[in-house]
């Protein structure tokens, strides 16, 4: 049995940022485990730009960002086993892993930083008909063969979802030579960034066609060719409307999962619509120790917002070892009011003596509307807005002053008015 | 002349309203949060660019190919003509962040570098 301070589960962004922060903070033994090669988790494969304008003030590729941060763990004693695949956590913060080179580990942790990341929707979470040839694929698979391996898995491409991956892949797609046909997205929205909307599909004249969906796959060995449908607002195809479309190449772009199996064999309560932990604002879970950031905790549209997150784990995870988290506590749920989809960390201890920032995300497309924070019916904060979508986190500071009109029985509320 | 657009200067993409006149120079700009939309829109109008990304061939690296980028904005109507002449290259590992691939390519005063390291096999 080795025994750490803090064992750090994911080497990608922001299992990193956490173990810098911890470091900073004074925490002596940290070791990050690491399921790749290498650090650095998706970023690796992100080799676009639009990468760290907020944390760095400057704008990276997805490989550059993950490189600043490599190179800072590598002038740290924090320790990487890569290769190293975490198994299991037990009650008592033991961390199974296993890797070919010591075999089978069983790491003893005062604290344990959950940050595994998230992973895409694969085809069978989705009810396509038709046949099963090759050629159809996760827009994050397609990334990591085109990028990494420098494979080009198509010449012919319909995307199915309009998440960030599937339009930057649309243009990747392209500049590699093939022709892109077309982007359906079942919902009226993309669930993109506009941003790529413009750069990605717009630029290229690849349209994208909204309330429409893949409702068959064709080919036997190689797709051939999918057939498209249109959807009314209840999501039933609408008769009449099919269409055939030749492609080799079917990427599926629909949603990402964050990946908590280990966070369940723990017995930590999961939030129904991030899909990731219940936490408080300094990122700790429902266990006592236990912590959690980036996309294992929600999936987020920027990396900035992961560093940003993942230090306030590192930060409070080291409080939590060394003894400083504060004893005095009082919690509060945070509550999602009419248009608010959730809301991140899920309650509050209100004897903070720093101020809160809520992060969360909107459930439809909302143009000059308000976003409203009440406590306890009083408002508290009123800001009108351009543009809310849901493909776009949002966030809002309680600031100590609030906190002070708060007991434990208020109501903490977000909500939007159109 | 009123011209809508999002600034793709930063994944905010904020939506802007550019005043044109009739020699197509921009009078006015609005909805941007900050300088970089201004000068997003001033050159949207009159010379549209993107930062380009892509991968170049990599001998005896960890992995086949290794990624670049344009040093800065890059025209976009000559991206693909760009690319032409990035998939033609091919470096040696090892290789690291910054390092030029192509120089000064289609003659635009841009390089292309790498942007990441590997350190080879
Ligand atoms: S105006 Fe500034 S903040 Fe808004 S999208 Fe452009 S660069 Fe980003």
């Amino acid at each position: 049995m080795d025994r750490y301070d803090l064992v750090v589960i994911g080497g990608g962004p922001a299992g990193m940022a956490a173990a810098l922060k911890a470091k900073e903070c004074g925490v002596k033994k940290i070791v990050v485990l690491e399921r790749a090669q290498t650090l650095g988790g998706i970023l690796e494969q992100c080799i676009h730009a639009g990468f760290g304008l907020h944390y760095f003030g400057e704008e990276l590729t997805g490989p550059e960002y993950a490189a600043r941060f490599i190179s800072l763990i590598e002038k740290t004693d924090i320790e990487v086993k890569t290769d190293t695949m975490a198994l299991n956590i037990s009650e008592d913060k033991t961390v199974t892993a296993v890797n070919t080179k010591d075999g089978l580990l069983e790491i003893r942790a005062k604290a344990i930083v959950l940050a595994m990341g998230c992973r895409e929707r694969p085809r069978g979470a989705l009810s396509i008909a038709g046949t099963r040839p090759s050629g159809i694929m996760t827009a994050g698979q397609a990334q990591a063969f085109v990028n990494i391996t420098g494979y080009m898995t198509g010449k012919t491409v319909v995307i199915l979802g309009s998440g960030d991956i599937g339009l930057i892949m649309a243009r990747r797609m392209t500049l590699e030579g093939a022709k892109v046909k077309m982007v359906c997205e079942l919902m009226p929205y993309s669930g993109g960034l506009t941003r790529n909307i413009v750069q990605c599909l717009d630029d290229f004249d690849i349209p994208l066609r909204l309330n429409c969906t893949v409702v068959e796959t064709h080919g036997k060995e190689r797709l051939e060719g999918v057939t498209i449908q249109y959807v009314d607002q209840n999501m039933k195809p609408i008769p009449g409307t099919r269409e055939y479309v030749q492609c080799d190449t079917l990427l599926l772009s629909v949603g990402l999962i964050p990946e908590n199996e280990l966070s369940k064999d723990i017995g930590i309560e999961l939030d129904a619509v991030t899909g990731g932990p219940k936490v408080d604002q300094t990122r700790q879970t429902e266990r006592e120790g236990v912590f959690a950031c980036g996309n294992v905790l929600q999936v987020h549209d920027l990396v900035d917002y992961v560093t940003e997150e993942s230090m306030i784990a590192g930060r409070s995870a080291a409080d939590y070892i060394l003894g400083k988290s504060s004893r005095d506590a009082e919690f509060i749920e945070t509550i999602t009011g009419e248009g608010v989809r959730y809301i991140v960390p899920q309650r509050i201890n209100i004897k903070s003596d720093e101020d809160i920032k809520l992060y969360f995300r909107v459930g439809a497309i909302y143009t000059n509307a308000r976003v409203i924070v009440t406590i306890d019916n009083k408002e508290v904060y009123n800001k009108r807005k351009v543009k809310l979508a849901p493909g776009e986190m949002e966030n809002v500071k309680i600031t100590t002053d609030m906190m002070k009109e708060m007991n434990k029985d208020s109501k903490l509320e977000i909500r939007i008015k159109i | 002349m009123n011209k809508k657009m999002v600034c793709v200067a930063c994944p905010i993409g904020c939506p802007l309203e550019v005043e044109v006149n009739e020699k197509g120079e921009a009078i006015s700009i609005t909805g941007n949060t900050c300088k970089r939309g201004e000068t997003y829109a001033r050159s949207e109008i009159t010379n549209p660019t993107r930062s380009l990304t892509t991968t170049v061939k990599l001998l005896g690296g960890k992995n086949p190919v290794v990624p670049v980028k344009s040093t800065s904005p890059f025209p976009k109507g000559r991206m693909l003509e760009a690319m032409k002449v990035i998939n033609k290259t091919q470096l040696k590992a090892p290789v690291h962040i910054g390092e030029v691939a192509v120089k000064n390519i289609l003659d635009t005063g841009i390089d292309i570098v790498v942007t990441n390291n590997d350190t080879g096999r």
